[in-house]
C-alpha cells in the first residue's frame, strides 16, 4: 500500500531511492541538497534494505563510486548541486561511455562558479547537451512537484537501466526545499539477479565481461558512436513526456518545466482572468525533449514565451523546434532570484503580444 | 478555498514548525498543502519566514509575493510582510516588540499577545500553539480535531507527552486574541 507522508522534494528522493530499491548512494555535502545525505544517514537504509550509504572524500571519489557500483549492475544513485555536478562529469562521460546505468540528481543553484544557493536553471544546457567531453546525452527528468522528486527516481533507475545510460533529475533549491504531501510507492526489494553486462566475478567457461570506455580503434570507436546515438533517437521515440495545461483553446504559449511550471501555472489563471489566452506546456524529459510537441504548437499559437531562472537556455530548443513559425522569447530571472507570477505575464504582454 | 499564509518571525519562535503543523492538518482534511520556507544567507541574521498553501485543488506556485494571511511576529516581519497582504486580507501579529503597529485599513487586523501568555503559562516553547490558535479562531480553515491531529504527526513519538500542552496553548490562543479591525471578506 501507498503511504502518504509530508516531506522536502530532497528527502522525498532519499525515501524513494530506499523504497525503489536502490543498492547503494555515494555523495559529499552541498546546499541545497545536503538533506538527501542527512535523510538517508538518518534513517539507516542498510538496516531497512541493506543499502549502502557513504559520505565520500569528494564528488570526484563519489562518481567513481557510482561508476564502479554501476558496473557491477546494481542501481547506484548520487546528488549534488551545480558545482558539485561540474566536478561528476568526468565520471559522468565515462559511465556513459561505458554504457552503465546510474542516477544523479542536481538540486541546481544559481551559477557561474560557487555562485549562490538560492534556486536556479541555469544548469539546462550542462544536463541536456551531455555535460562532459564526447558525444553522450543524459535521460533529463525535470520534477515539478515533491511527488515528482519521489516517482522520478524509480522512473529515472528504469530508464537508465532500460536505456544502459545514466539518468538525471534535474531540479533546484526550491522544490528541494519545499514541503508538499507524497505518496510513496511501497518497499521493493534489491536486485538478486544482475544484467548479462554486470561484471559479477567471472564463472569458469564463461567469456570475461569488460566494461570500460576506451577503444583505441577508430573504426570500432565510431561504431560504438553510432551505437549510442541510435540509442538516444530510441529515446527521442519512445521516451518524450510532457504536460500540458489550458492548452487547447491558448493563442500564447509558455514553455517552463520544473519550479518555473509551478510559478508559471498561476501565471496562466492572472493572464486568463485579464482575458489573455494563455496555455502551458511543461516538459517533464528535457533530454529527449518534445520538440515534435512544440512543433505542433507553434502551428496553433500566436507566440511562444520560454520561462526559466536563467539567461535564456531551454529557449535555443524551442527555437530549433519551432523553426520561425511564431515569435519565441525568454524570460526569466536569474542568480536565485525566483521571477513572479506576475512579472511573468508582463513579459508575455511586452515581448510577445505588444512585441 | 485557497488559502495562501506567510508566517514570519525570529528563527526560534516555531514559525517554520507552527507551518508544518498546518500543513499536516490540511494533509489530515484531505486538502492539497505546500511548505516553501526562507532557507539560507536569508534565514542568518535570525529571521525566518514559510509560506504555507492549503487548498482544495493542486496548487500552482508555491512561491507568492501576495498572501491572504500573514502572521507576524516581529518588526523586521512586519516591516516586510503588512504590504504583500492582499487586500481585503487578514494579518495577525503578537504585539511584543512591536513599535509601529499595522497601519492598513484596507485589510482585516487582528492582535494576539502570545509571547506575553506563554509567559504567563511558564512555557515558552508553546508560543507558536497560542499564534495558531488565535489565527484559527478568526479563520476556521483547519477543523481543531485535525490540528491536533497533524500535531501529532509533525512530532516525533517520543515528544508525544507533549501534545496535550500543545493542544491546551491552542485552546488559550482560540480564547485571546483580539480584533483591531475587520473588513468584509
Amino acid at each position: 500500500m501507498k503511504e502518504l507522508k509530508l516531506l522536502k522534494g530532497n528527502e522525498a528522493i532519499s525515501e524513494a531511492a530506499i523504497r525503489a530499491g536502490a543498492d547503494a548512494y555515494f555523495g559529499y555535502p552541498i546546499t541545497p541538497q545536503s538533506e538527501i545525505l542527512e535523510y538517508l544517514m538518518a534513517e539507516k537504509p542498510h538496516e531497512r534494505t541493506g543499502m549502502v550509504v557513504l559520505q565520500a572524500e569528494s564528488e570526484v571519489a563519489a562518481i567513481n563510486m557510482v561508476y564502479g557500483g554501476a558496473a557491477c549492475g546494481r542501481k547506484i544513485l548520487t546528488s549534488s548541486s551545480s558545482p558539485g555536478i561540474s566536478l561528476k562529469q568526468e565520471g559522468l562521460s565515462y559511465i556513459a561511455g561505458s554504457e552503465l546505468p546510474c542516477l544523479v540528481v542536481n538540486v541546481v543553484r544559481g551559477g557561474p562558479g560557487l555562485g549562490t544557493i538560492q534556486p536556479s536553471q541555469s544548469d539546462y544546457f550542462q544536463a541536456t547537451k551531455g555535460g562532459g567531453h564526447g558525444d553522450y546525452r543524459l535521460i533529463v527528468l525535470a520534477p515539478s512537484s515533491v511527488q515528482e522528486m519521489a516517482d522520478f527516481v524509480k522512473l529515472g533507475f528504469d530508464l537508465a537501466f532500460k536505456y544502459r545510460n545514466p539518468a538525471m533529475i534535474l531540479t533546484d533549491g526550491a522544490i528541494g526545499q519545499m514541503m508538499e504531501k507524497v505518496w510513496l510507492e511501497e518497499q521493493q526489494p534489491r536486485m538478486t539477479e544482475f544484467p548479462e553486462w554486470a561484471t559479477t566475478g567471472k564463472k569458469p567457461g564463461k567469456e570475461r565481461r569488460i566494461v570500460t570506455s576506451l577503444d583505441l580503434d577508430s573504426a570500432m570507436q565510431e561504431k560504438f558512436n553510432r551505437k549510442l546515438q541510435e540509442k538516444y533517437r530510441k529515446m527521442e521515440e519512445n521516451e518524450v513526456r510532457f504536460e500540458e495545461i489550458d492548452c487547447e483553446d491558448a493563442e500564447y504559449l509558455l514553455v517552463a518545466y520544473g519550479t518555473s511550471a509551478r510559478i508559471c501555472q498561476k501565471s496562466v489563471k492572472i493572464a486568463r482572468e485579464k482575458g489573455i489566452k494563455v496555455g502551458l506546456l511543461r516538459p517533464i524529459t528535457l533530454f529527449p525533449f518534445p520538440k515534435n510537441k512544440i512543433k505542433e504548437m507553434a502551428g496553433k499559437v500566436k507566440g511562444i514565451l520560454s520561462v526559466e531562472m536563467s539567461a535564456g537556455q531551454m529557449v535555443e530548443d524551442i527555437r530549433i523546434s519551432v523553426e520561425g513559425k511564431v515569435k519565441v522569447d525568454h524570460f526569466g530571472r536569474m542568480g536565485g532570484i525566483i521571477h513572479s507570477s506576475e512579472e511573468i505575464v508582463t513579459a508575455l504582454e511586452q515581448k510577445i503580444i505588444g512585441g | 478555498m485557497t488559502e495562501e499564509i506567510i508566517i514570519a518571525g525570529f528563527g526560534g519562535q516555531g514559525v517554520l514548525s507552527m507551518g508544518k503543523i498546518l500543513a499536516y492538518s490540511g494533509i489530515m482534511q484531505d486538502q492539497e498543502v505546500s511548505w516553501m520556507p526562507s532557507y539560507g544567507p536569508e534565514m542568518r541574521g535570525g529571521t525566518a519566514n514559510v509560506t504555507v498553501i492549503l487548498s482544495d485543488e493542486r496548487i500552482s506556485s508555491p512561491i507568492l509575493n501576495t498572501f491572504d494571511t500573514a502572521i507576524i511576529l516581529n518588526q523586521q516581519s512586519m516591516d516586510k510582510f503588512e504590504k504583500s497582504v492582499k487586500p481585503g486580507g487578514m494579518l495577525i501579529y503578537d504585539g511584543n516588540g512591536i513599535i509601529r503597529h499595522p497601519e492598513r485599513k484596507d485589510i482585516s487586523i487582528f492582535r494576539i499577545d502570545a509571547a506575553e501568555e506563554a509567559a504567563k503559562m511558564e512555557n515558552t516553547k508553546v508560543f507558536n500553539m497560542i499564534v495558531l490558535g488565535g489565527y484559527l479562531k478568526v479563520k476556521p480553515i483547519v477543523k481543531l480535531e485535525n490540528v491536533i491531529k497533524g500535531l501529532k504527526e509533525s512530532l516525533p513519538e517520543r515528544h508525544h507527552a507533549l501534545l496535550p500542552m500543545n493542544e491546551k496553548a491552542i485552546k488559550r490562543g482560540l480564547e485571546i486574541v483580539q480584533k483591531v479591525h475587520e473588513v468584509n471578506r
